[in-house]
């Protein structure tokens, strides 16, 4: 009698934890589906070379491919040096630096959290107006590299926790300077978390929409300088589908091309971290 | 230059680098407050809340509609997500095989990359028709929930499941070896051993659902009014600001900031009282 009680509630419970399972599956299934399926038609050389023409309902994604790429190329070159040497900070002056660390640690997580729509307006605030960048790619990059910073610190610092001990000893024991130590057995041995915080950092960053509508702003001209107003891949498919009518099917296909982007992003870090693993273990 | 000078040096290039990525945050709130000055001295706070609605060229500042979207939304969107994104995590750890769960945690990763404005076309292209079929107009606070549960997701889920890999593998085979049923090793102790990450996880996918951006500005309608039922359309605090920042000139404008704010002193709240429930759980 209580047996097949249990056996009832667990005959249940596994029901609905498959149920969960599968609903989650089917939504995430549906979504791709229709993606690719409405995505693939117009997917050409051509769309991906030639400029929109009719506000985007014909052509292509050239210019706008362009300007993605130059907003990803500032956030960046900005984003790294300070991610770097932050990290470096954070993780092998533990000691001599412990409050500011603990400091910094904090406000980075903070930092973390913060909306992307506050960063629009911030970016909009600090660098359109205040530096006079305008409505430009500058602004759309450096945002963005405010907002990628703490998961390219987080990253690069796991890379660099992860370098055994042994190899500080020994350095010491050799009489190496911490910064000669730094430079030639620390860093090398954590490219390869920098690299996964790279990669992670630019899908975030191309996947970002909100940041940029006040700051890269709308134009889908062909840019010919980092002052120039940019269209970011993620906001183009945001006014083909709200503003444009008849604009959903060259939507499809531009969020196709995100979509493979960020897929391709996610595989390479996880492949990375995966032979970085293997790495470590052969090292063992 | 003599090496110790040059490790100084470095040092200094370190902290300087780091004090940079520390302030950001911090360079972020004093903007947000310097432009939301104005409005909260010649408004005052309590027109936010008492105005009559929301015309803020013609003087009336009331947030709190705009407010209770917001919080409707993430409430809605968290009571889907929640029990869907720990059953997700409980699926990977006892029910699937061990490959089923590492496609299946995979499968998550996924849906974690995929960028909002993709989330907020489909929703606008396949669920919004389908809510109007069920009950017009289709943008609503439905719509909303339901794309915003998909989307905070793989943050509950994911957490959860590292939460679940934490619990120590004695303590369920003790469990299993007092003749425990599976449903009641999950519920009776691998759940509550979890329990502080499990938190945590919830917290973080509130901060990210109060501060989404383009999906629900995309679905919900963004109609100022205080909904009555599920399928009234409404209007977020950060759809607000996307669609008025663009022309918004003085108090106006002034007024977004404040808005910006007040999400900003919520997510930083948010964050540090989960990171006290995080220590809890290291200290265990």
């Amino acid at each position: 009698m209580y047996s097949a009680l249990v056996n009832k509630k667990e005959w249940f419970s596994t029901l609905v934890v498959w149920m969960a399972a599968a609903l989650v599956t089917a939504a995430f299934l549906w979504l791709l589906g229709d993606i690719i399926r409405y995505g693939f038609g117009q997917l050409s050389w051509q769309f991906l070379t030639t400029p929109p023409r009719n506000a985007g309902r014909e052509g292509g994604i050239g210019p706008i491919l362009v300007s993605t790429g130059l907003i990803l190329f500032v956030c960046l070159v900005v984003a790294i040096p300070i991610g770097l040497g932050t990290a470096i900070l954070l993780a092998e002056f533990t000691t001599e630096e412990k409050n500011f660390g603990r400091l910094i640690r904090r406000s980075l997580d903070v930092l973390a959290g913060v909306p992307s729509i506050v960063f629009g307006l911030f970016g909009s605030a600090f660098f359109c107006n205040i530096l006079g960048f305008g409505f430009s790619i500058l602004s759309g990059g450096l945002t963005l590299a405010c907002m990628v910073l703490p998961i390219l610190i987080r990253s690069t610092e796991v890379g660099l926790r992860s370098v055994p001990s042994d190899y500080r000893l020994s350095a010491a024991a050799l009489g190496l300077s911490p910064i000669a130590t730094l430079r030639q057995i620390l860093l090398p041995a954590a490219i390869p978390g920098l690299l996964v915080g790279l990669i992670l950092g630019s899908g975030r960053a191309i996947a970002e929409t909100a940041a940029l509508i006040f700051t890269s702003g709308y134009v889908d001209r062909m840019p010919t300088s980092f002052l120039d107003s940019g269209r970011a891949l993620s906001i183009h498919i945001f006014d083909l589908s709200m503003n444009i009518p008849g604009g959903n099917k060259t939507a499809y296909s531009s969020a196709l091309v995100l979509m493979v982007l960020i897929l391709l992003m996610n595989g390479i870090t996880s492949w990375l971290a995966m032979r970085w693993q293997q790495a470590r273990i052969s090292l063992v | 230059m003599s090496p110790s000078q040059s490790e100084t040096l470095t040092l200094w290039a370190l902290r300087g680098v780091a004090s940079i990525a520390g302030t950001v945050v911090l360079f972020i709130i004093a903007f947000l407050f310097l432009e939301a000055l104005p409005a909260l001295k010649e408004i005052g706070p309590f027109r936010f809340f008492n105005d009559a609605s929301w015309h803020p060229t013609d003087g009336d500042f009331n947030l709190a509609p705009m407010l209770l979207g917001t919080l409707l939304a993430t409430l809605g969107a968290l009571a889907l997500a929640t029990p869907l994104g720990i059953l997700s995590a409980v699926f990977i750890h006892y029910y699937a095989s061990p490959t089923l769960g590492r496609v299946y945690r995979r499968l998550i990763g996924l849906l974690a990359g995929i960028p909002s404005v993709v989330y907020g076309f489909w929703a606008l292209v396949v669920l919004v028709p389908i809510i109007g079929r069920i009950h017009p107009p289709g943008p609503s606070l439905c719509a909303g929930v339901l794309i915003l549960a998909l989307m905070i997701l793989p943050t509950i889920a994911l957490l959860a499941d590292a939460s679940l890999t934490r619990v120590p593998p004695q303590t369920l085979q003790g469990a299993a070896a007092l003749g425990l049923s599976r449903w009641s090793i999950i519920t009776g102790i691998a759940l509550p051993a979890a329990k502080a990450g499990l938190a945590t996880s919830i917290i973080l996918a509130t901060g990210r659902a109060l501060g989404e951006t383009m999906a629900l500005l995309m679905v919900s309608g963004n109609v100022v009014q205080i909904p009555l039922t599920l399928f009234d359309p409404i209007r977020t605090l950060t759809a607000n600001i996307a669609l008025e920042m663009a022309y918004a000139m003085g108090n106006h404008r002034s007024a977004l900031f404040v808005s910006g704010l007040v999400l900003m002193a919520i997510i930083a709240a948010l964050v540090l009282f989960s990171e006290r429930f995080s220590k809890g759980e290291m200290s265990v």
